[in-house]
C-alpha cells in the first residue's frame, strides 16, 4: 500500500474518530478520598455529638459527594466540614470534584454510575436532571426536610423543588446585588453611596461631568467568561427586572408565564442600556462599551482599585478577584453597596446558591443530606473556611463564625425581614435559555449592537416547546 | 482485591495501570504466537492480526458514529425519533446559518492560503544558503499546540484602550497614528484574524511536504526545462506545479480535514462569540454545554458528510496519478 494511501485511511478513520465524539463523552475526574472517621475519645464527644444522634450510627459506611469544585485548596472546607458529621456518626465521606462536573454528572446518571450526593449549581440543573433521569433522583428524606422547613426561608425549599417535590438542599448561597466601589475615592471627591436608583444615576453623570477628558468613566464591566460569555450581562438584568418590574413579574418571567419580549422585560434591558451601553459611563479603564464584550468577568472590577472607574456591579464572590493586598471592608481599599432599587424603601435582593441531591436512598446518604442542611454543618463549613467567600441562608448560621466581611454583609442582607430575595433567574430557566440564548442574546445585545427588542425577541424564540 | 476494582491513592492507581499494560502486553504476546504457528489454516493468523484493530475500530468508531447519527434523528433524550427536525433547526435558525458560513470560510481559505505560501516559500528558500533556518523558522509554529497557538494570537490581538497596548497588532496601528481595534469582536473581520492563525500553524507542514516534493523532482526535468528556455514563473508554474501536483492535493485535503475538526481555536480565542463560530466548535457547546446532545449529532453528522467528499476526492486524486505512472 502506498504512503499516500495510508494517509488517506488515516485522515477518514479520524474524521470518523470526530463523529465518534458525539455519541460518547468523556472527561477527567479529580478524586480525592477525605481521610476517614478517627475516632474521637475526649471527654466532650458526647456532647459534642448529641445534635448527630438523630443520623444514628453509621459505622462502616460510606457515602460519596460529587462537586466541581476540585482543587485540593478549595475542596479542603468541604471535606474538612464534613469531618464532625465522620467522627460522631462514623461514616465515612468520599469526596469527589470535577471541573466537567456539569457534562460529567449526565453521563455519571446515564452509565448507573451516580454518586451519592451531588452539589448542583443551578435549580435549572436540577429540573433537567430529574425531568431527563426518570427515577434516579430521590427525594429529599423527612430529616432533611424538616432542617430545611426549619432553618431556611421557605423560598429556598422551592428552589430545591421539581413539580412540587423536594430534592434537593440549599448547601451554599450567595448575594448578587452588590455595586463594589473604593470607599476612600468616593470620600475624596465627596461622593455619597446612592439609597435609590435616581441618585445612582445622578451619581453617574455628575462623575462624567467631573472628568470631562473621559479617562476615568463612573462604571466598568466585563461580561467574558469562554463559553459561558454574557452570564454577568443576564445577572444586570435579573437585578434590573426586580427593581422595574417588582418581584411577582420577576416570578412570572422566570417561569416564563409573561414571554421573554415582554414589553416589560425589553423597558428593563432597555434600562440597564441606559448604564452598560451608554458610552459616557462605561467603561472605566477598559476602553469603550463593545471592550465589555472582551474583559474577563474576573478582571472587570479590578480598575476600581485602580482609579479609572468607580462602580462594578458583581455578586459577593467578587472579593476573591481583588489583587492581592486589597483590604476588602468598609474602612478597605474596596467595598460594596446595595444596588439601590427604585425608592429607598423597597429592597429586591438577587442571589444564587448551590443544592445537594441524592442519587441513593439509602438511610446514611438521606442522613447525610439532612445533616448538609442542619445548622451544625452550616457552622462547621464556615469555620473550616478560613479565607471566607462562603455562605448559607441557614437562619441559625452564626454570623460570627463568618470571616469576611463581604460574607456577613451578604448574610445579614439574606436574613433582613425587609428584604426580597429572588434567585438568580438564568440559573432557574431551561438551559436553552438560562445557560444558552440569554448569555449569548446579551453579549450580542454590547458586542454587536442588537437593540433590545432584537435580543429578547431571539431569546423568546429560544424557549423550548414543553 | 478491593484496591484493584477501584483504585482510590496514587500507589494503587499507578499499580493498576502497570497491572493493564502487562496484561495487555501478555494478551497481544499470545496472540502473535498463537497466529504464528505454521499449521494453521490461513484464516487463523488473519483473524489474529486484523481482529484486534477491527474489533477497536468497530467498538471505538464504528458503533458509536452508527450511534450518532441515529442520535441525530432523535429528541434530546434519544428516545423519540423527529424525523430531520435537527437537521432543519440547523439550516434554518440563523445563528446556525452563520455557523455554517463561517465554517465555509474557513475550509475554503485555510487549505489554499496555507498551502500557497507553503508552495512559494519551499520553491523561495529551496537550495539557498539559509534553507534550513528559513524552513525551521516556518516549521516551528506546528510544533505548539493549537491553543497554544491561540493563546500567543490572542496576545497579538489585545486592544487595550489609550495608546498603551500590549498587543503587537494594536501597537502599530497606534505607530501608524490609528486608533486600537478590536479584532476579536467585530464579525466578519474576527473570523478572518482567526484563520490567520490557522494558516500560520498549517503553512510549515505544507511547505514541509511540499519541499520534500520539489526535491523529488528528477533534475534531468529541469535541465530539459531549462534546455528549453523555460526559467523563473514558467518553471514554476509549466515544470514545478505539475510535478508536485499529487503532494499538493495531499496537502490540501489534510489541511482541510484538520480545519474542518479543530475547534481549538474559536474556542480559546472567542469561545465562539460574536458570530465566529464553526460547526466543531458549535457540536461542543451544543453538546456539553447547551445540553442538546441531538443538535450536537446532527452538527457531528454535517461534519463528517461535509469531510467525505474532500475524502472521496483525494482517493480519486491518488487512483488517477497512481495510474499515470
Amino acid at each position: 500500500m502506498s504512503q499516500p494511501r495510508m494517509r488517506v485511511l488515516a485522515a477518514a478513520a479520524s474524521a470518523v474518530a470526530l463523529l465518534a465524539m458525539a455519541a460518547c463523552s468523556s472527561g477527567t475526574t479529580a478524586t480525592s478520598a477525605a481521610p476517614g472517621a478517627t475516632g474521637t475519645t475526649s471527654a466532650t464527644a458526647d456532647e459534642k455529638c448529641a445534635a448527630y444522634a438523630e443520623y444514628g450510627d453509621l459505622t462502616g459506611k460510606t457515602i460519596s459527594v460529587f462537586t466541581s469544585i476540585a482543587a485540593d485548596a478549595e475542596a479542603k472546607p468541604h471535606t474538612d466540614s464534613y469531618k464532625p458529621f465522620e467522627e460522631c456518626t462514623g461514616a465515612t465521606i468520599k469526596y469527589e470534584g470535577s471541573r466537567e462536573f456539569e457534562s460529567q454528572l449526565p453521563v455519571r446518571l446515564q452509565a448507573g454510575n451516580a454518586p451519592d450526593i451531588a452539589y448542583i449549581p443551578q435549580p435549572g440543573l436540577l429540573q433537567t436532571l430529574v425531568a431527563d433521569n426518570p427515577g434516579k433522583v430521590f427525594e429529599a428524606g423527612a430529616l432533611a426536610t424538616k432542617n430545611v422547613e426549619t432553618y431556611y426561608d421557605p423560598a429556598w425549599k422551592g428552589y430545591g423543588s421539581v413539580d412540587g417535590k423536594f430534592y434537593a438542599v440549599p448547601v451554599g448561597a450567595n448575594v448578587k446585588s452588590f455595586v463594589w466601589y473604593s470607599p476612600k475615592a468616593f470620600a475624596d471627591k465627596g461622593y455619597a453611596v446612592p439609597q435609590t436608583w435616581d441618585e445612582l444615576i445622578a451619581l453617574s453623570d455628575k462623575i462624567v461631568a467631573d472628568n470631562p477628558d473621559g479617562d476615568v468613566k463612573p462604571w466598568c464591566a466585563g461580561i467574558e467568561s469562554g463559553t459561558a460569555t454574557g452570564w454577568p450581562a443576564t445577572d444586570w438584568v435579573e437585578d434590573v427586572m426586580l427593581r422595574v418590574n417588582g418581584p411577582e413579574v420577576y416570578d412570572q418571567w422566570v417561569n416564563h408565564e409573561i414571554a421573554f419580549n415582554d414589553p416589560k422585560v425589553v423597558a428593563a434591558l432597555d434600562q440597564v442600556g441606559t448604564i452598560l451601553r451608554n458610552d459616557k459611563y462605561v467603561n472605566g479603564g477598559l476602553g469603550d462599551v463593545k471592550s465589555i464584550a472582551t474583559t474577563a468577568f474576573a478582571d472587570a472590577g479590578l480598575p476600581v482599585a485602580d482609579g479609572t472607574c468607580y462602580m462594578h456591579r458583581q455578586a459577593s464572590f467578587y472579593q476573591a478577584n481583588w489583587d492581592k493586598g486589597t483590604v476588602v471592608g468598609e474602612d478597605g481599599d474596596v467595598w460594596a453597596f446595595y444596588l439601590p432599587s427604585m425608592t429607598a424603601d423597597s429592597k429586591p435582593v438577587l442571589g444564587g446558591g448551590e443544592f445537594a441531591a441524592a442519587f441513593s436512598d439509602r438511610p446514611e446518604v438521606q442522613a447525610f443530606q439532612a445533616y448538609l442542611a442542619s445548622p451544625e454543618w452550616s457552622n462547621a463549613k464556615a469555620i473550616a473556611t478560613p479565607n471566607g467567600g462562603w455562605l448559607s441562608a441557614n437562619k441559625k448560621l452564626d454570623i460570627n463564625n463568618l470571616v469576611k466581611p463581604v460574607d456577613k454583609l451578604s448574610f445579614s442582607m439574606l436574613a433582613d425581614e425587609k428584604a426580597v430575595f429572588r434567585f438568580d433567574g438564568s440559573d432557574l430557566m431551561p438551559s436553552a435559555v438560562g445557560a444558552g440564548a440569554f448569555w449569548k442574546q446579551m453579549t450580542n445585545w454590547i458586542a454587536l449592537g442588537k437593540t433590545s427588542q432584537e435580543a429578547a425577541d431571539a431569546i423568546e424564540k429560544a424557549w423550548p416547546a414543553k | 482485591m478491593e484496591w484493584f476494582l477501584k483504585p482510590e491513592t496514587l500507589p494503587e492507581k499507578i499499580g493498576v495501570m502497570v497491572l493493564a499494560i502487562l496484561l495487555f502486553a501478555a494478551v497481544m504476546g499470545l496472540v502473535l504466537a498463537v497466529v504464528d504457528r505454521p499449521r494453521l489454516p490461513r484464516w487463523v493468523p488473519a483473524v489474529g492480526y486484523l481482529g484486534p484493530a477491527v474489533l477497536l475500530i468497530t467498538f471505538g468508531l464504528l458503533w458509536p458514529g452508527l450511534n450518532t447519527i441515529k442520535n441525530s434523528f432523535f429528541d434530546r433524550l434519544s428516545q423519540n425519533f423527529v424525523g430531520i427536525a435537527n437537521y432543519q433547526t440547523i439550516f434554518t435558525d440563523m445563528g446556525f446559518l452563520i455557523v455554517l458560513r463561517n465554517t465555509l470560510l474557513w475550509v475554503l481559505l485555510v487549505p489554499t492560503v496555507a498551502t500557497a505560501l507553503g508552495l512559494v516559500y519551499a520553491v523561495l528558500v529551496d537550495r539557498t544558503r539559509v534553507e534550513k533556518f528559513a524552513k525551521t523558522l516556518i516549521f516551528l509554529p506546528m510544533a505548539i499546540s493549537m491553543v497554544g497557538a491561540s493563546i500567543i494570537w490572542k496576545f497579538m490581538y489585545d486592544m487595550k484602550p489609550g495608546k498603551t497596548q500590549i498587543g503587537l497588532l494594536n501597537q502599530i496601528v497606534v505607530w501608524l497614528g490609528g486608533e486600537p481595534q478590536p479584532w476579536l469582536l467585530n464579525p466578519p473581520l474576527n473570523t478572518f484574524m482567526m484563520i490567520v492563525v490557522m494558516v500560520w500553524i498549517q503553512a510549515g507542514f505544507a511547505m514541509t511536504v511540499l519541499s520534500a516534493a520539489i526535491k523529488a523532482i528528477p533534475d534531468e526535468i529541469i535541465e530539459a526545462a531549462k534546455v528549453d528556455g523555460v526559467t523563473g514563473i514558467k518553471l514554476f508554474f509549466y515544470v514545478t506545479i505539475p510535478s508536485v501536483r499529487p503532494a499538493i492535493i495531499v496537502v490540501l485535503t489534510t489541511i482541510a480535514m484538520g480545519t474542518l475538526k479543530s475547534f481549538d481555536i474559536v474556542y480559546t480565542m472567542t469561545g465562539g462569540n460574536f458570530e465566529s463560530s464553526i460547526v466543531a466548535q458549535e457540536f461542543y457547546v451544543q453538546s456539553f454545554v447547551q445540553g442538546r446532545p441531538d443538535i450536537g449529532a446532527a452538527l457531528a453528522v454535517l461534519l463528517f458528510i461535509m469531510i467525505t467528499p474532500i475524502i472521496v476526492y483525494n482517493v480519486r486524486q491518488m487512483r488517477i496519478s497512481e495510474g499515470e505512472r
